[in-house]
Parts: structure tokens; sequence; C-alpha cells
């Protein structure tokens, strides 16, 4: 939180949704107080409805076509952009996550740091992870048969409920660099780095919808997510494992899928969430004179 | 326009003898057959003359415990453990096997399933050979395909359909082996024999016992196997409906699925396509395997262009279809797998009229005994009609027509399905244009329904998930 120095009163920022690239409010008019060290107010964050999840589908299946439709290049350029815009907040996002995760500031800057090194790793998958997931395939026959991996569409992202920046940033990227359009449900009680994290990605040249923030009660939000019919994926990670199943049988529905896996999100990453988020589409294209 | 040849074949039947057929199977648990628990049995009919073929044991929730518990004794005691290298030589006698004994599968298959023996011949058993044999050589290989350390899953517990049922078991097993895993696997109720003689196939390989069990029964045994608490995987290939339910049912589980499910996929053929060999290949699409196939060509989408010359060539093609005795190797079109498939491709051809559409034949006649259905073809027929939106599983197609490239691709997509997709054109910018667009997990041009063991096969959306075949195939079974 900035602070008031020489006595000025600091301009306090209303904290919003993140839907189809504008910052409104839950359109029921709900908040709910975001508490920081000994019950401190740290702001009032919008607690967003089912109308406002399903508006944030919307808003990503719009984007999604365009998303996908980019080039490889551009997608890595645009998420390298993320990462300059990351970088030059850090000051920011250390203070946020300091005071939404109740620990000291040098050590909120080492997840600040390793968050925007996490976005820059990702920045570099978007022109590779078709060459790694996909391949020609040598079928009897004379035709050229190859395997292209294509995004899975909207994936629903219950984003991780402690690390509220890091966890965030690792289970966001890997779905968009993928070339997906994601509706993340942020940390239910550590929602304010997310936002900022949404006004990062507001001015990084992401096109609108790509990505889709709501804050609000992860119970409200995630069954509505999960039994979506225009959802194609979604990640629980975020939801406590005795909380899965419910959401599990509800994206039965349209055949979703269904990811989760808790990792220590300082550690390295692997391909395996970006993977997780790809179909596989194999051609049959004839050969002949 | 109904064009019949105007000559006569003779029959050219193939010696049905070449198989022995019991008169009793029982399950096959732990390396030996036996009878069930309580000793209940079903029937296995012969589609085409709705004669019994065998007594099948049914398993009930113990003989599927059994089968587990065997199977995880396997997987721990001796095939876990074993090199890579010494699975991939049992994985290869089980493919030289299959080659070796191809024409009593194929027989077997025709009796069974009612599909003509000139497809369970030419197609579906020197692809389930083919598909052990490219499996074999990933097992001692698999840390080169790409999914990190090769660790096995455990016991995977199979459930199969009866359109290709050998080919279909050697889809779940071949890879599920390779990988390290031991595997449970429940063949179609309609369909259980030539999974019982693939297993005395593992008996004459010396597969150790408990890798591959294989239990059969209906749906109720298929559900207690992917329930029972011991299964470690599922890998389903059936209907979306009961996909759905096999999802429900594992949710919060945190057992590994892959499903394969069904289609609606769209053939699609532009103005400029080679037309003789579009009508060959809509012909395969939809009417190979009486339709019974997941991935058929079910909507053709022709450009308006050319829609009444194709069409008159295709009823024409249609009037020259052969169908009739399964064992016949003239035969195109074989029978029905059953009486209830029967039905249901009789409602919904049903309601394609009731919707408007117009119904075409050619002229057929059909077999006195058995499940015979002609070849179909509906004009007229409204996206929102049922038998454009539903899967007919049966030889009946939908025509629609488009005018532009963007027109096909969203009619094409205009479905929660996404298995396959078909196209005939003689541009090849445009076919890598329409792939690219089409969501589905096999697009063919200029050809339609080819299979093969290196190529992965599987859906988007409602057509499931997971890969089978290639690379990708391993994935499903490594836990990675």
């Amino acid at each position: 939180m900035p602070s008031s120095g020489n006595g000025r009163l600091a301009v306090r920022k209303t904290y919003k949704l993140f839907i189809g690239g504008a910052f409104p409010r839950s359109e029921s008019g709900r908040v709910y107080p975001v508490l920081g060290r000994g019950g401190a107010l740290l702001g009032n964050a919008a607690q967003a409805s089912r109308k406002d999840a399903r508006d944030a589908v919307s808003a990503a299946r719009a984007a999604a076509g365009t998303w996908s439709g980019a080039t490889a290049y551009n997608r890595g350029q645009v998420l390298y952009r993320v990462a300059e815009m990351l970088e030059g907040r850090a000051a920011q996002f250390t203070a946020e996550v300091a005071a939404a995760e109740n620990i000291r500031e040098p050590k909120a800057g080492q997840q600040v740091d390793a968050a925007i090194d996490r976005w820059v790793w990702y920045a570099g998958w978007p022109d590779k992870v078709a060459q790694i997931a996909g391949g020609a395939n040598p079928v009897a026959g004379p035709y050229f048969n190859f395997s292209v991996p294509e995004p899975t569409g909207v994936v629903a992202v219950i984003a991780p409920q402690e690390s509220s920046l890091l966890g965030l940033v690792s289970v966001v990227a890997p779905v968009i660099a993928t070339g997906n359009a994601a509706v993340v449900v942020a940390s239910q009680d550590r929602p304010l780095p997310a936002i900022s994290l949404a006004e990062v990605l507001a001015t990084s040249d992401l096109p609108r919808g790509v990505v889709n923030l709501l804050t609000g009660s992860t119970a409200e939000l995630a069954p509505v997510l999960a039994g979506h019919m225009d959802v194609n994926a979604i990640d629980v990670t975020g939801v406590a494992g005795a909380d899965r199943a419910e959401l599990e049988r509800l994206a039965a529905d349209n055949v979703k899928r269904v990811f989760a896996a808790e990792q220590d999100w300082a550690a390295p990453p692997t391909a395996q969430r970006m993977l997780a988020f790809l179909e596989t589409k194999t051609v049959w294209h004839p050969m002949g004179t | 326009m109904t064009d019949t040849v105007p000559w006569d074949y003779a029959p050219a039947p193939q010696e049905r003898g070449i198989v022995t057929i019991a008169p009793s199977y029982g399950l096959f648990v732990d390396g030996e057959f036996a009878a069930a628990a309580d000793g209940r049995t079903f029937a296995t009919v012969n589609p085409a003359t709705e004669e019994p073929l065998a007594e099948v044991a049914l398993a009930g929730e113990a003989d599927v415990d059994r089968a587990v518990r065997a199977a995880r004794a396997a997987y721990e005691k001796v095939w876990g453990p074993m090199p890579g290298a010494q699975r991939a030589k049992y994985i290869y006698r089980i493919a030289r096997l299959i080659a070796e004994r191809a024409r009593e599968f194929a027989v077997l298959e025709s009796l069974d399933n009612g599909k003509p023996i000139k497809e369970s011949r030419d197609v579906d058993v020197p692809l389930a050979s083919a598909h052990f044999f490219y499996h074999a050589g990933w097992a001692d290989k698999l840390e080169y395909a790409g999914f990190g350390p090769a660790r096995p899953v455990g016991v995977a517990g199979q459930v199969i359909p009866w359109n290709f049922p050998l080919l279909m078991a050697a889809w779940k097993l071949a890879p599920a082996l390779a990988a390290g895993n031991t595997c449970v696997l429940k063949p179609a109720e309609t369909t259980p024999l030539t999974a019982l003689l693939l297993a005395e196939v593992c008996q004459q390989a010396e597969l150790p016992a408990g890798v591959v069990n294989i239990i059969t029964g209906a749906g109720e045994t298929g559900a207690a196997l992917v329930a029972h608490p011991g299964v470690d995987k599922i890998a389903f290939t059936g209907s979306t409906e009961v996909g759905k339910q096999i999802l429900r049912s594992a949710a919060g589980t945190g057992k590994k699925l892959t499903m394969e499910l069904g289609g609606k996929a769209a053939n699609i053929v532009f103005e400029d396509a080679p037309l003789e060999g579009a009508v060959e290949g809509i012909v395969n699409g939809i009417f190979f395997n009486q339709g019974h196939v997941c991935c058929a060509g079910s909507r053709l989408l022709v450009q308006e262009s050319v829609a009444d010359i194709l069409l008159d060539r295709l009823r024409r093609r249609l009037g020259t279809l052969r169908l009739g005795d399964p064992l016949d190797k003239n035969t195109d079109i074989g029978a029905i797998n059953s009486r209830q498939q029967l039905d249901k491709i009789r409602e919904l051809s049903a309601a394609g009229e009731t919707e408007g559409a117009e119904r075409w034949s050619p002229a057929c006649e059909l077999p006195d005994r058995g499940y015979w259905f002609p070849p179909t073809l509906f004009t007229g027929v409204s996206q929102s009609s049922r038998i454009a939106r539903e899967e007919i599983f049966g030889p009946v197609l939908s025509v629609l027509t488009f005018r532009t490239p963007e027109e096909a691709v969203a009619k094409a997509n205009n479905t929660p399905y996404g298995l396959s997709a078909g196209v005939w054109t003689e541009k090849g910018s445009r076919i890598l244009w329409l792939a690219q667009r089409m969501r589905a997990g096999v697009v063919w041009a200029n050809t339609y329904n080819r299979f093969d063991p290196a190529s992965p096969f599987g859906g988007y959306r409602e057509s499931g998930f997971g890969r089978e075949g290639g690379r990708h195939g391993l994935r499903a079974y490594l836990d990675a």
C-alpha cells in the first residue's frame, strides 16, 4: 500500500474486476473487505457474482479466436511485454504481496522477482511448444501425417489461495502462453496483487478478454465456471482437495478437461501446465504428383 | 434414380470352419479361464443370423475385484519391475501371434460383430497386430517420449465398444503394456469373442499371469470396473453419454482418465475436389463398418455448385454396394451389431423424415433374419435437425450444403463433438487452411477413416480427451 509521506493524504484505489479489458465493479454491487496484518483493512474487493462469471466467459470466448490466431511470435512478444511492465512495478507488487501475505518486504521481493522471471520463462514458450508437443508421424501410406498442439479454448483457473502473485502467475501464464483465453478466480483472501496484475495485463498489448479476473468467493464462483458449457477446461489447483469432487462432477457435463497440480511455486516449472491445456490435432495430408 | 448393377455376383464365402468357437467361455483372470463367481452367463449372437454363437461368463463385482487384484499383483511383482526390453519382447510376440492367426480373428470378428469379412480381414486385424508391433518398440524407449521420467500409472481399467472389438482391445492394451501398466479389459457384451481369443494369444505368448485380464459382461460390469478403488487409470471408448457417467463416478477419486467418445464429423467437399475420389471417400466415411464408427463422416457438407452432380454420383455408387452375409468376400455392408442399435438407427431416421429431410436408399434387399439397415441418405437436412446433431452410429448420411469456405467451417464446427473431419479439394493450401480451423482431433484430407498406430487419434470437446496412438498416446499410460 502506498503510504502517505510528508503528511500527504494518499489517493486510494478502488479494486475492481477485470472483464473484457475493462475494470467493472461487480454487477451485484457487492464488495468484501480484504484484511492484512492485525485485521487492518487493505481495501474492499469486488465480490463477483455468477453473472460476472458468465460475462467473463463471454469475454474470454470472444478473445479466444483472436489470441489463438495470433502468430506464436507475436504472443511471445506480448507476454514478454507483460514481464517488462511487471518489472517496472516491482516495488508496488512487493508492497502488495507483503501486505497480502503478511510477510516482510525482502521475502515479498523474492516472490515478485520469481514471478517476473516465471513470466519471462513462459514468454519464451509460445513459439516453441508446438515443437515439443507436436511432430510428424510416420504412417504406412502416401500421407504427410503431422500432429500439432492447439489451445483447448476457454480455461477457467482457480488460482492458488496462498501465493498471491507467484502462484497466480504460475497458473495463468501457461494457460495463455499456449493460446488459450482465461477466466481467473483470484485468491479469495489475498486478491489485491491479482488486481494489480490485471492492470499490468491491461497495459501490455494483451488483447482484451484474453485474461479476465474475478475476485470474490471461490466456493461461489468455482461451481459456476465448472458447470459452464462454454468453458473447455478448468484448473482447480486453488480449490481444496475435498472440494474438487463436486467441481469434477459439474465439469463432466461438457467433458471439460480438469487439471490440478499443487507444487512448490518457488521450484522451476515444467511443461506440464502447458500440455494440460493443449489439444492434439492430427492431419493426414495427401501426397502425390 | 436407383441404378442397379446389371449383373449378379456369385457368392464368395470365406470358410467359417477356420475358427473354432467353444460352446462357452470363462473370464480370463490371472492367466486362467474361469467361470464367474456366481456362475452367471450371457449369450453372444451372430447379428447377421440372430443365432447364438456361445455362452460367455458374466463378471460380477467379485470377479472384477479378483481381476483387479491379479493385475495389481502382476504389476507389483512382475510387469512393473521387468526391464522394458523384456516387456517389448512379450508385446512383439502378441503382435506376431495375431498376424499368424489373422484369419481366425477375422472370421470370428465378422461372426460376432456382423462386419464384412473384407473389413475385418484387411483393416481390423492387421491394424491390431500393427498396434502391438508399434508399441512393443516403445517399451524400452519411454524416456524418449518426452513426458519426463518413465513411470507407469499402475492398473488400468479399460472399457471398449463393440464396433472394432479386437482393434479397440489392441489400442487399449498395447500402449498400456508398453508403458509398464497391467490391465483389466472389458469388451462390449455383444462382441466378446475376439477379446477372448486374444486372451488365448496372451497364453500362447506366455505373458505372465495377471498382466492382462479380460472380463466379460455388460454395463454393470464396466461400472464395477471403473469404480474399483484398485484401478489407477480408466480408459474408456464409447458413447459420450456413458463417458459423462464415468467422469461423474470418477470425480474426486484422483484416477487418471482418457475418454474417446462420440462424434458427428463433417466431411467437406469443395467444388474443385476430385469427385470420383470424393464419392469413394464419402462412402468409406459413413458406410465403412455400417457407420458404426465414432469418427464416421456422418455429415456431408458439399459446396452448392457441385451438390447436384456429386449427389447424383453418390446415389449411383450406393446402388452398387452389396449388403448381406458378412462372411461373403464381396459384401460391402454387413449386419447392424444388435437389435438395440438397429432400433436406435430406425428411430433417428424416422425423426429425420419427421423433421422434413428427404430420405433415400438404393433398391436393396434385406435378409429375412438378422439386423439390417440399408445405406441411407438424407438431403435437405437443417442444422437443427436431430440427424444433423445426434450421433446415429449407423449407415445414415445427412447432406448439407455450403457456399463459402467460411460457411463450411462454421457448419462443420457447429456441434458439441470434435473427433474428426474430412476435406476434399485439390488445393493443398485450402486443406491446411481448413484443417487449422476444424475443432477436431483428426483431419483427413482427400481420404477418410484412415488409422495408423503411429498417428494420434482422439477428440476435442465432448468427443473426449487423451490420445491413442503415436508418441502422444503413451502419455495416457505414463504418470507424467
